[in-house]
């Protein structure tokens, strides 16, 4: 039976009706509209549709609703172009897209990773980002565009 | 140029009123009839809009009131930065500033056909229609401004969109600008079509484009203007489009590879709300209206399928079956054939030869496909991340039995493409499901969908066998590929019997053959290329169907072809380059291997290295090839764990030639995205299967490339030809990879891998 959540995203509450199972992707993008995150796998395999839940980085397609409790940050949430995050900035000047599917979930872990560590060494940008998929390619791209967010960050 | 905004909400008309302007676009003149086009030189932008046709210059092109640029591309943008070359070229040509350029690609309603996104001809071919169309567009404005200003038109000159007589920097000079003369007014210009449609599609007009000496935004890094939108989720991917009304769908695949359903279990979603099942013959589907309900309706529905004898031999026994099938249709590249091949290995000294084997691949996008299909007054809107709208808007006309003019189907950035992937599937179960739900369907493949159920990259053997002389000459070049055909399914989307919805509702079955050859310079006395494939697995509806496949058939073949160069090479005991430079033929090609060895720093030896011992060795590795006129040469270093068997490519030296280079920085993406994703092919990817089914259905199963996998570093060479028309680099950069990784195993190991992929297991069971 479908029943009542109140959730917070992007520092708005939201109230919607869903089944308990619903996975979080579907009440962020079906219930409340939002472009992202995006599904990719519904299997936690590929982190298209992280979103930050309390600062961390959780992947949302298999994240029941009736489990989520505090601080939903989606991607729209991190930064505006008025407002950026660095690691937005970072992806913006190093060019790091092809299909740009998966961008959501490098980003958001990418962020989520800066927060903790603004100095983060190669290997641990590495070990941090071990997980996500990118199909087209830009695992080079993404490296660079963590460093240069991290020494904005720093 | 801004993001590309969502074509969803545009129309021609909308967009010719121009960014803020305000003013409302008026044709001047009295309407003519849509037949009644005037003459190239009578007139311009007079009347309504001409209709959208290929010989029609306001179906590339169009002034806006503000005086910004509206350019309709025929094709689309899977990433590469097609947004941004298309505008710098014709920025360069109509002499405008790249930023007034807005890009609008792949939607029916506004381009005409230009094949889409297909074979890596964005550039070769798009590129240079909208280029001849560009330089139409300014030779028209100048003769207009000419005209209006009294002068002649060679008089004039064009900075940012203003026409100039004398000196630009004198406040008295006589002026007009394009918003002047045409803004918010169709151009009425009558173009020199070849009356080919897709790829093919030229039309010029009667102006030359410029010297290349001259250019001042092509051959520029300008900055890709589609970053943002994505980053700050700001718009949409076609999985973002919502329409009123709309509803979510799910498509129900078998459990075994061509059972069809026998009965149908309605009762078994009751519990679902709004869930409810949609049939038409062998096809089955649901719908709900959230899209969580739709997805619990599929895999709660109980269906009864119909019993079938598993259709598949299992993944390990693929070589065999392809060599022991009927040849269904074989060819012979005439073009390569050359002396007497027979008699070259019956005088040889020495002759060697070995097979290689590739697997099925799958494309394996970010997510399954996506599509929105509309029915509204009888008009079919499609929202797509297909790479060929116009065809797929063919498809689902036939699909749908209704007239092609009714249907629209508009592209958006869909979740990666690499070829025929499983959009155009999707369209057409979409297209279904609207008309049979009565309302806006939006259907999303799930990730097994995606990965198990798209069209698979073909899997093939390749025998290659070679001849040589007392001298080390080599005397004859003998390559056959046999495998799996590239068009089983069409690429193109346009016919529902390429389709699963249309081989489900009963479309005719219409299995084509293709295949390839390998493609460099090499010249060998006596030299024969042959291909033949056989028929697939299963005939309809199959998750093992096959097309194209990034650079399809290309790396397959060219793992073949160069890792036997270098066997070649090895049994003279030649340095692999030095080698390849005696034979290869065409200065370019000879260019393109000797920038990569020069930015790798190569040093000439033959392989394998001697000096190595312990567990951990390294190596180096070279491959090149042609692709339509781009010639990449590859130079990889991989680390093998002898223990182990993992393989890390540790360095890669590219060099890449694809004639004039418009945006050196995009192309420099594009390259590394190729080489990244031609590792992960060699490396990790492989369809699996047993009898019944795909059994590669996801990550795990389907394994990709990950972070702590990639390359150490790619080093990458870019010989730029401003005077060679482009050759295009989508996927010419992903077909040496693989020969180049093997090579450079059997430099670090002395072992030759003839199996892709390299997985660990199979270096292991290699080197033991």
């Amino acid at each position: 039976m479908a029943q009542k959540f109140t959730l917070n995203v992007n520092g708005k509450d939201h109230t919607v009706e869903a089944e308990p199972d619903t996975p979080l992707l579907y009440v962020l993008r079906d219930d409340l509209g939002m472009n992202n995150p995006q599904f990719g796998c519904g299997l936690a395999q590929c982190g298209a549709c992280t979103v930050h839940l309390n600062g961390e980085a959780i992947r949302s397609c298999v994240k029941p609703i009736s489990e989520v409790k505090g601080q939903v940050k989606t991607l729209a949430g991190l930064g505006t172009p008025e407002k950026p995050h660095p690691i937005q900035l970072a992806y913006i000047q190093e060019e790091v897209t092809l299909c740009g599917y998966c961008l959501n979930g490098w980003i958001m872990t990418s962020a989520a990773l800066l927060e903790k560590n603004h100095k983060p060494s190669d290997d641990e940008i590495t070990q941090a980002l071990s997980g996500l998929k990118c199909r087209c390619g830009t695992h080079m791209a993404i490296t660079r565009a963590v460093k240069r967010a991290a020494s904005m960050m720093g | 140029m801004n993001k590309m905004t969502n074509p969803a909400s545009l129309s021609r008309r909308s967009l010719l009123k121009g960014a803020g302007a305000g003013a409302l676009v008026v044709s001047i003149g009295a309407p003519i009839g849509l037949n009644a086009v005037l003459g190239i030189t009578k007139a311009h932008a007079e009347g309504t809009r001409p209709p959208l046709v290929p010989n029609e210059l306001s179906s590339y092109l169009a002034v806006n009131a503000d005086g910004t640029v509206a350019v309709y591309f025929g094709k689309m943008d899977l990433g590469h930065g097609m947004h941004t070359a298309i505008g710098q070229i014709v920025a360069e040509e109509l002499d405008v500033p790249f930023k007034s350029v807005t890009v609008y690609m792949g939607d029916t309603d506004t381009s005409v056909n230009q094949g889409g996104a297909s074979g890596s001809t964005g550039l070769m071919d798009g590129g240079k229609q909208m280029r001849m169309a560009a330089a139409e567009g300014r030779r028209v404005l100048v003769e207009m401004a000419a005209k209006k200003l009294s002068v002649t038109p060679d008089k004039i000159s064009v900075v940012d969109g203003r026409c100039i007589v004398g000196n630009a920097s004198d406040d008295a000079v006589k002026n007009v600008s394009y918003a002047e003369l045409l803004g918010g007014q169709y151009f009425n210009t009558q173009l020199d079509w070849n009356h080919k449609e897709g790829n093919a599609l030229y039309a010029p007009g009667k102006a030359l484009p410029k010297d290349p000496k001259n250019y001042k935004i092509v051959g520029k890094d300008f900055p890709r203007g589609d970053v943002a939108w994505r980053v700050y989720a700001t718009g949409d991917f076609v999985t973002d489009i919502k329409v009123p009304g709309m509803i979510h769908g799910r498509v129900i695949r078998p459990p075994v590879a061509g059972a069809v359903p026998v009965s149908v279990d309605e009762s078994s979603i009751a519990h679902i709300p709004t869930a409810k099942v949609l049939r038409e013959k062998d096809f089955i589907g649901v719908v709900a209206d959230k899209e969580w309900n739709a997805i619990r309706a599929m895999r709660d529905l109980k269906i009864k399928w119909s019993e079938v004898t598993p259709p598949f031999v299992n993944t390990d026994e693929i070589y065999d079956h392809i060599r022991k099938t009927p040849i269904r249709k074989s060819a012979e590249d005439k073009k390569t054939k050359t002396g007497d091949i027979d008699a070259a290995f019956a005088g040889a000294a020495k002759t060697i030869e070995a097979e290689y084997e590739w697997p099925y691949q799958s494309h394996a996008s970010m997510g399954g496909a996506c599509s929105l299909v509309q029915i509204k007054d009888g008009e079919v809107h499609c929202w797509s991340g297909t790479q060929k709208s116009h065809y797929l808007r063919e498809g689902i006309a036939k699909l749908l039995q209704t007239p092609i003019e009714k249907v629209h189907v508009k592209w958006v950035t869909g979740p990666g493409s690499y070829g025929r992937n499983d959009a155009d599937d999707c369209g057409h179960d979409a297209a279904l499901m609207a008309k049979l739900a009565g309302k806006p369907v939006r259907v999303q493949y799930m990730r097994d969908q995606g990965t198990g159920w798209d069209p698979k990259g073909p899997a093939s053997i390749h025998k290659v066998r070679a001849a040589i002389d007392a001298q080390g000459k080599v005397i004859a070049y003998d390559y056959l590929s046999k495998g799996f055909s590239r068009v089983d399914v069409n690429t193109k989307g346009s016919s529902p019997s390429d389709t699963l919805a249309g081989q489900l509702t009963g479309a005719k079955l219409k299995s084509e053959d293709g295949f390839g050859y390998p493609s460099e310079s090499y010249a060998f006395d006596n030299k024969r290329y042959t291909w033949q494939t056989i028929a697939p697995q299963l005939d309809r509806a199959s998750p093992l169907r096959t097309s194209h496949l990034r650079d399809p058939v290309g790396p397959q073949i060219t793992f073949a072809s160069e890792s036997f160069i270098d066997e070649m090479a090895h049994a003279v005991d030649a340095d692999p380059i030095e080698f390849r430079l005696r034979h290869v033929k065409n200065p370019r090609d000879v260019a393109v291997i000797k920038k990569a060895a020069e930015l790798y720093k190569w040093d000439t030896r033959p392989s394998p290295r001697k000096d190595q011992k312990g567990n951990k060795v390294s190596g180096r590795g070279i491959a090149y090839s042609v692709r339509n006129g781009t010639r990449v040469a590859v130079i990889a270093e991989v680390s093998v764990d002898r223990s182990s068997g993992k393989i890390h490519a540790t360095r890669f030296a590219v060099a890449h030639d694809c004639g004039q280079i418009v945006n050196p920085r995009s192309l420099k993406t594009t390259i590394e995205g190729n080489i990244v994703q031609g590792t992960s092919r060699t490396l990790f990817e492989e369809v699996k299967f047993d009898p019944k089914n795909v059994t590669s259905v996801d990550w795990l199963t389907y394994p990709i490339l990950d972070m702590t996998e990639k390359p150490g570093k790619v080093d990458i060479a870019l010989i730029d030809r401003p005077e060679v028309a482009m050759s295009g680099a989508g996927e010419p950069s992903t077909r040496p990879v693989a020969a180049a990784i093997a090579n450079a195993i059997f430099d670090a190991t002395g072992v030759r891998i003839r199996r892709v992929p390299l997985t660990p297991e199979r270096v292991k069971a290699a080197l033991s």
